[in-house]
């Protein structure tokens, strides 16, 4: 079992033709993802991948025509944006966008209109997800992670691989990795996975990777403390980070929290969470 | 990237703001001509990217333009917290009676703008903020509706603000979120908004810090950038689209991902050492950015190590040991090198750079600790 991308999971590549579309692509119908479309306006009626994979100019006929319910994005940053409004007015019920470098500003609207839609996003600058043995959507390494019970969020890219692998290297296993990603203004938060993951019955620990900044991982904290009964394990970068710039005085007040390792790591030891040193350290805090 | 106060109040008078009267001069004589046009007395500002400018000195009052012009050689001569001041804004002093702040960020557990403000406004907002929260007024602005007139009506009602004065402050709030939305800022803010002598609204101080990822669609305010507040590796790195910070140690670090870059530097500090630099090649990175990457690195004479932390997934193992390669054909050097290349394609990493005699590893503990002891050894 798992949460977000199972078997089930039918996927469409927006971005397909482009050189990271071409590569991930590849790799995830390798791992045995059911890539079923692929869309690039203005390449509509094509098939790529040995003519497997009809490419269609919009995803709104993708759709229709495939059944896709998943969409993962790989187009450049300045069309994401407007890949994501389209993914969600296609019809799909999750868009994963691992795009990195979309302005604030427009992810704010994305945000608000895909609130209003009832549409899930996960990113923009993630890895995507990974329910080993079943689905990747996004680019986590297939063979860096095998199934099992442990849910992991996070919001690094390349520092979730550092712990599946380490995690593999003890067998522990994996029911579903979501990698949040790490823009200021994202679509699924540690909440909304800390909690699919209590609610699903394979998953029986979790494990949270944050980081410096924002206080996302303080709220992460307080929901543990009060609605998670499975036992979480966590790691946070940027313990040595020299301070970073500050936003001027808006910044400080609307944020609250001082956005430090030291203040994240406490809130989430006083929630129970047990806080690793360093990420190949988690496999130990686990049972 | 943060604009001078003379750039953002520029902007947000063409927003239809009320700013005082007022010129950039870059010498001391440029400063007393103003001062002379201006006909009153001035204040002497200096345009540095860093805050706490009043407590440093760097503000003054002027009665006369020959003050004006001996305040500005002393301010232009000035270093505040390490940055040089090269330009002073010469305003017209305002006659204040009060002062207001008004700012708009974005707050990131709402997923939407707020405008905040507070009738305590001045130089200890953030104190404010933190003693006595409930004096700062906040509206969140729906980002595909934008500000509502009620909603700076409302402001200007929990502040207290005179009735008088609600037109104006409308105004003032609408130019204000106009210029935050035009200008893809992060951050646009008076501070403070003086209610003047004669009974006029002024925004006397301007901030705004604009959204990097944002810039390409805003070439006009790319020039404005001031690359004094950069180290020139960072700019260096910049042009690259590398993620560049250069700290105090001796061991190099090139890691791809941000989260994975912070947590090598964690563990070498774990492990004794001191990481020279923060560097994130980013997703997909290329052969000619590692490469460029890594003569940046070798830029700094402290470095006696290099730590390569590669997890592949959208960057690939094989395009990061070619770009290794190309720079090390480019740049001659005897630096030992750490590598530790897992994820995408890394096989075919390893096997490219079998001949070229660097230090291997499998985990990232493994890794910090050989960089470490190869630093303490040289």
């Amino acid at each position: 079992m798992s949460i977000l991308v199972d078997h089930n999971t039918r996927l469409l590549v927006q971005g397909i033709t482009g050189n990271e579309g071409i590569f991930h692509t590849q790799q995830m119908i390798g791992f045995g993802t059911s890539v079923v479309a692929g869309v690039t306006p203005g390449k509509g009626g094509e098939w790529v991948f040995e003519g497997k994979i009809p490419v269609f100019d919009s995803v709104k006929v993708a759709v229709e025509a495939t059944g896709a319910n998943t969409s993962v994005i790989f187009v450049p940053a300045r069309f994401a944006a407007d890949a994501i409004f389209e993914a969600a007015d296609g019809g799909v019920s999750l868009v994963v966008c691992i795009t990195e470098g979309i302005p604030v500003q427009d992810m704010m609207k994305v945000r608000n209109y895909l609130d209003q839609k009832g549409v899930r996003l996960v990113g923009p600058n993630c890895p995507g997800l990974l329910t080993p043995g079943q689905a990747k959507v996004g680019i986590i390494p297939g063979d860096i992670a095998i199934p099992g019970n442990v849910g992991v969020v996070s919001r690094s890219g390349t520092l979730t691989y550092e712990v599946l692998y380490a995690l593999k290297l003890v067998g522990k296993g994996v029911s579903t990795c979501v990698g949040i990603g790490g823009d200021p203004i994202n679509g699924t938060n540690f909440i909304d996975c800390l909690r699919l993951f209590e609610d699903d019955p394979h998953t029986d620990q979790v494990v949270l990777i944050g980081e410096i900044g924002g206080t996302d991982e303080e709220k992460a904290a307080e929901f543990i403390d009060h609605n998670m009964t499975k036992p979480v394990a966590a790691f946070i970068a940027g313990r040595t980070a020299p301070p970073g710039k500050r936003m001027g005085h808006a910044g400080a007040i609307v944020e609250g929290g001082s956005g430090l390792a030291e203040d994240k790591i406490k809130a989430l030891q006083s929630a129970g969470v047990r806080v690793a040193k360093h990420p190949e350290e988690i496999p130990t805090l686990l049972s | 990237m943060k604009l001078h106060e003379y750039q953002s109040k520029q902007i947000f008078a063409k927003f239809g703001i009320p700013i005082p009267n007022g010129k950039v001069a870059a010498t001391a004589q440029e400063a007393e001509q103003i001062a002379q046009e201006l006909q009153t007395r001035v204040v002497i500002k200096s345009q540095v990217l860093v805050g706490g400018r009043g407590k440093a000195g760097g503000i003054r009052l002027a009665k006369s333009p020959k003050e004006a012009e001996e305040l500005a050689a002393q301010i232009l001569a000035m270093e505040i917290k390490g940055l040089p001041v090269r330009k002073v804004l010469v305003d017209e002093a305002a006659q204040i009676d009060k002062e207001i702040y008004l700012g708009i960020t974005n707050d990131r557990a709402a997923r939407k703008p707020v405008m905040m403000a507070s009738s305590a406004g001045g130089v200890d907002i953030e104190e404010v903020a933190r003693e006595t929260p409930e004096k700062i007024i906040r509206e969140h602005i729906d980002p595909l509706l934008g500000l509502r007139d009620y909603q700076a009506r409302d402001i200007a009602i929990g502040i207290d603000l005179p009735r008088d004065h609600w037109r104006a402050f409308g105004q003032i709030s609408r130019g204000l979120w106009e210029a935050y939305k035009a200008c893809d800022a992060t951050l646009a803010e008076i501070n403070p908004l003086v209610i003047t002598a004669d009974n006029r609204l002024l925004a006397v101080d301007g901030k705004m810090v604009l959204d990097d990822n944002a810039l390409y669609r805003h070439p006009d305010l790319v020039e404005m950038r001031d690359l004094d507040v950069e180290a020139h590796s960072e700019i260096e790195a910049r042009k690259y689209g590398l993620s560049f910070i250069k700290l105090d140690g001796n061991i190099g670090c090139m890691v791809n991902g941000a989260g994975l870059a912070m947590t090598t530097m964690d563990i070498i500090k774990l492990c004794g050492g001191e990481p020279a630099n923060f560097l994130d090649i980013g997703g997909g990175a290329g052969a000619d950015k590692v490469s460029a990457a890594l003569r940046i690195i070798l830029t700094d004479p402290n470095v006696k190590t290099i730590l390569f932390n590669i997890f592949g997934g959208i960057t690939r193992g094989d395009e990061v040991a070619r770009g290794i390669l190309a720079a090390l054909d480019e740049v001659k050097t005897n630096i030992p090198m750490v590598i530790r290349l897992v994820g995408t394609n890394a096989e075919e990493g390893r096997q490219i750079l079998a001949n070229a005699r660097m230090i291997t590893a499998d985990t990232l503990a493994q890794a910090a600790e050989k960089a470490v002891a190869v630093a303490n050894a040289v």
